[in-house]
Order: structure tokens, then C-alpha cells, then sequence
């Protein structure tokens, strides 16, 4: 499943009203990481919800993000190709395990239930299938999110602090499988955090942002 | 835009539909009721503006005690009820027995007014259930008192029969809005400053509250001084309420006293804006006394009267409640009863035999309506919430038209609605009263849904759309299953509520459509205890149907997903 995918941000500003909250130039190469970093209040989320497609409509935002050279500012969210990982790990509650895997995957995918099985071998829950997600353990919960974001299939991912919530030990080891798939995947990857471990062991360049 | 693009045409329509769903039958009734009221309806032969109609509406025989027992009626009914409620959440400790008293309460939110209305009439009434269990000994009677507790002429049964209704619902309506409010701090904070809990709820918590359901509150007013079928079966008879007056002239085969009982529309109109414009002020005054209270800074004085009475009287008014709808129950199978007797001699199941095959009609009527309604009120409510969502932005201000319907009193628009119908050709049939019923129900739900659809974690719907999803696949596939339990139980409200209507119903079915509650009703008057009985009861277990499917299903559908179990 290695693709190469690059991500361009062009002279991107956000304002909110007269105020500027963030301006942004950048380039994410095929498995890279960015790190944004700046304290809460910054724009990070803002600037997440931008790329992501989700901007409430109070923001004005300027610039380009070109996907593969694609314009990608005008699509709706569901056609940018870009994946999301929360603070929360976000499983569906209403969902199975394999429900939830099997969400994200495109209409094409022909053997669904295998794929889901290989995907759940693959992140060490082989017969996980029919769980409730809500008997999973915080890290089993944080890989299937992970998987369920890798068989969508994007062509960019964005990081929302996905490790904050974590406890200490359990960070350092998700952090390596995060950054390790997304890198033998090959997406271009855009981390927002304020914790300067997340961007060290990102292992990428680092964007300090203001305020 | 991108954002355009995005949301299909239905579902920009929805609101604009909700509005002019609303809006048009009130503003066209209310014109065809104010027209009649000045003398001109050429179909019945009025061809020019005069004031005849308002001459012969204050020639009627006790026309001003109508009016004043109207008023008083509703601004008593409404005083009472939201004592009773604020005086409870005041004295509420989160103990046992206060989660005992909201269990308690909370199923008579569902029970049409007409079968709690003959709940308490049995029970009050000079051969009711409370008389038979004093006499003889307390009371000395042998035989029942020839006593008008029932429909007294000051209506006093009508507001007891009022309140008992109100409260659940305020009750709910202020249960709703406490959380945006922090009261537990707010109390702590008080408590830490040296006052009594209770008094610290009237003095820190109260005052913030009473804004966030003052519409609810203008609700109750509207409702308790217009209401049609309480009135009937617990209002004063000679002369009745003004609204009870105004159906009966209204429903005379000569058709001339249509335009008297079209002035008496618009006079209704006239007692229930007077009735609000009155509590507006009682509010200023209620505010100032509360604001010299405060300031007076007593932490101490009152503190146990109030939480007493905080949890007695709201006790009372649901025990009776409950002790009504066993009444019910009992009269519905009881045999020869002779009076002191606290229960029946012999029990039969002869009246329900009876009543059976002339149930079943009224009882597929009554679905049939409630469901239609409901599902459209859903759909529309559901339309208009997700086009809220997908477009960010909050119609706040249009919130009181969705009151609209339940300030304005049904009287006063439903016949001029009639009216319109009538010139428009239109035979009753079942549609047109479950459009009458949708105006009633779209309210209700759309309140009791909106809550849980603005609440919603919208990252569940971005995570969807991330995941390749479209907006109506993040809607059918994640919004929908998650918001099940919400959705059911609004739609059990809606439900209840158009089991409840008897005005609607009655008006533009032209006494065609019957529904259990018009049956009820209109079996009050022949005074047959056993067989109102039985279609009380039916009338108040239809509503539960509802909220037992609303309650279980999600448990069943979700009994494998934990984290559905108590989702909101």
C-alpha cells in the first residue's frame, strides 16, 4: 500500500475578523511528518479544520493546498483524501471492531471481511472482530482508530494531539506505530501539538507558531 | 461555495417549511375568526362589518364570570404549578428519595390531560375515592354529600386538575435547562458564604433559571387559561370557561351563533393575551420582592419550610395523580359499589367486554393519526436540525416561533382554520386533522430533539466525512444509529402529545374523526363512571406504548455496545 503523496500549504493565512491567527508556508514530502507546535488559543485546531475542510464560517482563510499538485481548497472534506486522528480515539460506539475498520474502506475494496481480518492481525487483534469497541483497552482503542484511518485509504493525514490523552507508557510506544506506518505508507503527515516530544519523535521539521 | 454544494435542496427547505407549517394556519385562522367576529362571512349571509356579533357575545348570561374564571384559572394553575416545581429542584439533595419522587413524576408527563382530569374527578369527587375512605368516620356521611366539588363554580377542581399536569412538564422543561447553569457551584459557593442549601438554590440559582424557561412557563399560562377538555370534564358548568362557551356556540345548529362564537375566538385570543400580559407583570414584582430578599442576605430563616414543602407538595400532586389513574383502573372493573365502600363489592370485566368492539375503531384512528403526525414532525425536525448543522449557523431567534402554536390559544385559530377549510371546500378527513395535530406535535418534538442534536460531538460527523464518507452517509451511518435513543424519545413525545389533542381532533374532523380522547371526552358529560373508566384508561396507556418502545429498543438494538447504553 506505499504510495507517494506530497502536500503543498501556499501562503496560507487565517484570519478571524481583522485579527490574523496564523499564516503558514510549508511542503510535506511522501512520509514526512510537520510539526506545528504553539500553546492552546494558537490556531492549531483552526488551522487543522482548514485543511480538513471543516472551517466554521466565522474564519477567513487564504492560500493554497495543493494534494498532488490538485487544488484541494474548494473540494468538500469527504473528496480531500485527508485522514484524521483525534485526541479520542474515536470508535464508533454503535459499531463493531470490524464495523468500524470496515467504515473508512473505499466502495471498490472487493473482500471487505479479509481485509478487515488482515488489518486486525496486522495491529496484534486477530478474532477482534466482533468486539464492542467499548471493551477495548485505551491502546487497542488507539490502533484500530489508526487502521481505520490507514484502510480509508487518504493521501495526507492530520494529527489533532492524538497522544495527549495517553498514559506516559503508553505514549512513547504509540507514537512509534503512528509515525512508522504513516511513514511506510508513504503519506505526508501534519502534526499539531504543544508537547515537544510528539515533535522529536516525529523526527520531521517543527513550526513554532506565535501567540 | 463549497458549503452549498454540500447540502441538498430538501434539507434547505426544511426550516423554511417548519416556518411556514407554523405560521400560515395561525395567521389565516386568526383571520378568519377576526372577520366572522365583525359580521362579514358572505357563505353564511354576513356581507358587512358590524359589531352585532360583539353585542350578542356580551348579551350572554354570565359572560364576565367566563372570562374571570379564564383568567384566573390560568394564571393560578400556572402560579401553582411552577412553585411546586421550583420548590422541589430547591429542596432536592440527590438522595433517594428525591430520584424516587423524579421517576415518579416523569410518566405523568405522558398521560393525556383529559385521563388525568378524570383521574382527579373520580377521586374528588362527593362519591369518589377520597370521600369513601373518610366516610363514615370522619365525615359522618352514609350517603354521598350532595356537594359541587366536581366542576365548582369558582374552579378550583380545573386548576387542581391543571396543575397536576404542569408539573411534569415544567418540571422537565427546567430539568433541561439546569445544566447550562452549574447549580451544584453555584450552591457550593452560596453554602460556603454561609447559607442553607435550600435557601442558596432560591437565592443563587432560581433567578438565572426562570429566564431559560419562561417560554415553557408563557406556554402553561396560554394553555391553562384556553384549555378545552380539562375545562369540560373539571370546569364550572353554569356559565363555563370562555373557551368551553365558545365550542359550544360554536358547534349550534344555528349557524348564526357562528359569528358570535367568532367574536368569542378573538375574545379568548383578548383573556389569554391579558392572562400573559398579567403574569409579565407579576414577574417584575416577584423580581423585585426576590431582589430585596436576596439582598436582605438571610441565610438561615425559612430554610426547612421551604425544603418541606420543596418535597411534600410535588408528592401530593403526583400520588394524587397516580391514586386518579387507579380510579380509573378500578371503576373500569367494578361491579356493584356501594358508597362508603372504599372498593367494589364485586368486580366484572363486562364493562371492558362491552366497550371492546367499539374501541378498536377509535383506538386504529388515534394511531394512525399519532403515527403520521409524529413521522412528519420527525422528518421535518430532523431536516431542519442537520441543515443546521451542515450550515453552522443557529436560527436562536427563530425559537419562539416554534411556541407559537402553544401561546396562541388553539381556540382562537383552530376555528377559524375551520372556516377557511370549509370555504376552501376541503371535507374533513383524517389528513386534515393530523395537519391540525402536526402543528401541535412539530413543536414538541423539534424542542425535545434539538437538545440532543446540538449537543452531539460533531467530530463524530467529521471523522465520517474524513473516512470518505458523504454528509448523508455521516448522517444515515453515524448521526442517526448514535442519536437513536433521542430520536425515539422525542418521537414518543410527539405521540403523546397527539393522543392527547382533543380540540384539533373535534374542530376540523367536524366530529367525523373520533379518536380515543374525543370519545373520552365526550362521554364525560352522560357522568357513566364505569365506561369512562374504561376509555380513560385506554387513553392514558396509548401514550406509554410509545415510551416503552423508545426505551427499549435502543437497549435491545445496543444490548452488545456498552458505550450506547447510556448515551444521551
Amino acid at each position: 500500500m506505499t504510495a507517494t503523496h506530497r502536500l503543498e500549504l501556499r501562503d496560507i493565512c487565517i484570519q478571524l475578523g481583522d485579527q490574523v491567527l496564523l499564516e503558514l508556508e510549508a511542503e510535506i514530502g511522501p512520509g514526512e511528518v510537520l510539526t506545528v507546535m504553539g500553546p492552546s488559543g494558537s490556531g492549531k485546531s483552526t488551522l487543522l479544520a482548514y485543511l480538513a475542510g471543516f472551517l466554521a464560517p466565522e474564519f477567513q482563510a487564504r492560500g493554497q493546498v495543493l494534494l498532488d499538485g490538485q487544488d484541494i481548497g474548494a473540494l468538500p472534506a469527504e473528496k480531500r483524501g485527508m485522514g484524521l486522528l483525534f485526541q479520542d480515539p474515536l470508535l464508533f460506539p454503535h459499531l463493531s471492531v470490524a464495523g468500524n475498520l470496515g467504515f473508512g474502506l473505499p466502495r471498490s475494496v472487493d473482500d471487505k471481511a479479509a481485509r478487515v481480518e488482515q488489518a486486525l492481525e496486522n495491529i496484534g487483534l486477530a478474532g477482534f472482530a466482533d468486539r464492542d469497541p467499548a471493551t477495548l483497552s485505551g491502546g487497542q482503542k488507539a490502533r484500530v482508530a489508526l487502521m481505520r484511518l490507514l484502510l480509508s485509504a487518504p493521501c495526507a493525514v492530520l494529527l489533532d494531539e492524538p497522544f495527549s490523552k495517553l498514559d506516559t507508557r503508553l505514549r512513547h510506544e504509540m507514537r512509534q506505530l503512528v509515525f512508522g506506518r504513516l511513514r511506510d505508507a508513504g503519506l505526508p503527515s501534519l502534526l499539531v501539538t504543544h508537547d515537544r516530544e510528539d515533535a522529536e519523535d516525529a523526527g520531521g521539521r517543527v513550526i513554532e507558531l506565535a501567540h | 461555495m463549497r458549503r452549498s454544494e454540500a447540502r441538498p435542496m430538501m434539507l434547505h427547505l426544511a426550516p423554511v417549511l417548519i416556518v411556514i407549517l407554523l405560521v400560515a394556519p395561525i395567521l389565516g385562522g386568526l383571520t378568519m375568526a377576526l372577520l366572522p367576529a365583525f359580521g362579514y362571512l358572505p357563505a353564511l349571509g354576513g356581507e358587512s362589518l358590524s359589531l352585532d356579533p360583539w353585542r350578542a357575545l356580551f348579551a350572554q348570561p354570565g359572560i364576565w364570570r367566563s372570562i374571570a374564571v379564564s383568567l384566573a384559572s390560568g394564571l393560578i394553575a400556572t402560579a401553582v404549578s411552577l412553585a411546586v416545581v421550583l420548590l422541589y429542584l430547591a429542596a432536592v439533595t440527590g438522595s433517594r428519595f428525591d430520584r424516587w419522587i423524579r421517576r415518579l413524576v416523569s410518566p405523568l408527563l405522558s398521560i393525556p390531560h383529559a385521563a388525568a382530569a378524570f383521574g382527579l374527578a373520580f377521586l374528588i369527587a362527593p362519591s369518589g375515592l377520597i370521600a369513601r375512605l373518610t366516610s363514615p368516620g370522619l365525615t359522618g356521611w352514609e350517603r354521598p354529600p350532595d356537594l359541587l366539588i366536581v366542576q365548582d363554580p369558582w374552579g378550583l377542581s380545573l386548576i387542581a386538575g391543571l396543575v397536576i399536569k404542569e408539573i411534569p412538564f415544567l418540571l422537565l422543561m427546567s430539568l433541561a435547562a439546569l445544566p447550562q447553569l452549574d447549580a451544584e457551584r453555584r450552591v457550593a459557593m452560596a453554602r460556603s458564604l454561609g447559607y442553607r442549601p435550600t435557601l442558596a438554590w432560591w437565592k443563587v440559582v432560581a433567578p438565572s433559571l426562570y429566564p431559560l424557561i419562561r417560554l415553557p412557563v408563557f406556554a402553561v399560562v396560554a394553555f391553562a387559561s384556553s384549555v378545552v377538555d380539562v375545562a369540560m370534564i373539571l370546569g364550572p358548568t353554569l356559565p363555563p370557561t370562555l373557551a368551553v362557551s365558545i365550542l359550544s356556540w360554536f358547534s349550534d345548529p344555528d349557524l348564526d351563533m357562528r359569528f358570535m362564537a367568532s367574536a368569542g375566538a378573538i375574545l379568548q385570543l383578548g383573556v389569554t393575551a391579558s392572562a400573559l400580559a398579567l403574569w409579565w407583570g407579576l414577574e417584575r414584582l416577584v423580581a423585585r420582592l426576590m431582589g430585596c430578599w436576596i439582598a436582605r442576605g438571610g441565610r438561615e430563616r425559612g430554610e426547612n419550610g421551604l425544603r418541606l414543602a420543596g418535597k411534600s407538595l410535588i408528592l401530593l400532586a403526583s400520588v394524587t395523580a397516580f391514586i386518579g389513574i387507579a380510579g380509573l383502573a378500578i371503576n373500569s372493573v367494578a361491579g356493584f359499589w356501594r358508597f362508603p365502600d372504599a372498593l367494589p363489592g364485586s368486580f366484572t370485566a363486562s364493562h371492558w367486554a362491552r366497550a371492546l368492539p367499539s374501541l378498536a375503531g377509535p383506538i386504529a384512528s388515534t394511531a394512525l393519526i399519532a403515527l403520521v403526525a409524529t413521522l412528519l414532525a420527525a422528518v421535518l425536525a430532523l431536516g431542519a436540525l442537520e441543515n443546521e448543522q451542515r450550515t453552522g449557523r443557529h436560527p436562536s431567534r427563530a425559537l419562539w416561533l416554534l411556541y407559537l402554536p402553544l401561546i396562541v390559544p388553539q381556540i382562537a385559530f383552530l376555528f377559524g382554520l375551520v372556516v377557511m377549510m370549509e370555504q376552501l371546500g376541503t371535507r374533513p378527513t383524517h389528513a386534515l386533522v393530523i395537519f391540525g395535530h402536526l402543528l401541535f406535535v412539530l413543536p414538541y418534538v423539534f424542542l425535545s430533539l434539538s437538545e440532543a442534536y446540538r449537543r452531539f460531538d460533531p467530530r463524530w460527523s467529521h471523522l465520517a466525512l474524513t473516512l470518505g464518507a458523504s454528509h448523508n452517509g455521516a448522517f444515515c451511518r453515524v448521526r442517526l444509529p448514535m442519536l437513536l435513543a433521542p430520536i425515539l424519545t422525542a418521537m414518543a413525545v410527539g405521540l403523546a402529545v397527539s393522543i392527547g389533542q382533543y380540540l384539533p381532533t373535534q374542530l376540523l374532523g367536524a366530529g367525523r374523526v373520533t379518536t380515543v380522547t374525543t370519545e373520552a371526552v365526550s362521554l364525560a358529560a352522560g357522568g357513566n363512571r364505569r365506561v369512562i373508566g374504561v376509555w380513560a384508561l385506554v387513553q392514558a396507556c396509548l401514550p406509554l406504548a410509545g415510551f416503552i418502545i423508545a426505551i427499549g429498543l435502543p437497549r435491545l438494538l445496543w444490548s452488545n455496545r456498552r458505550a450506547m447504553q447510556g448515551a444521551p
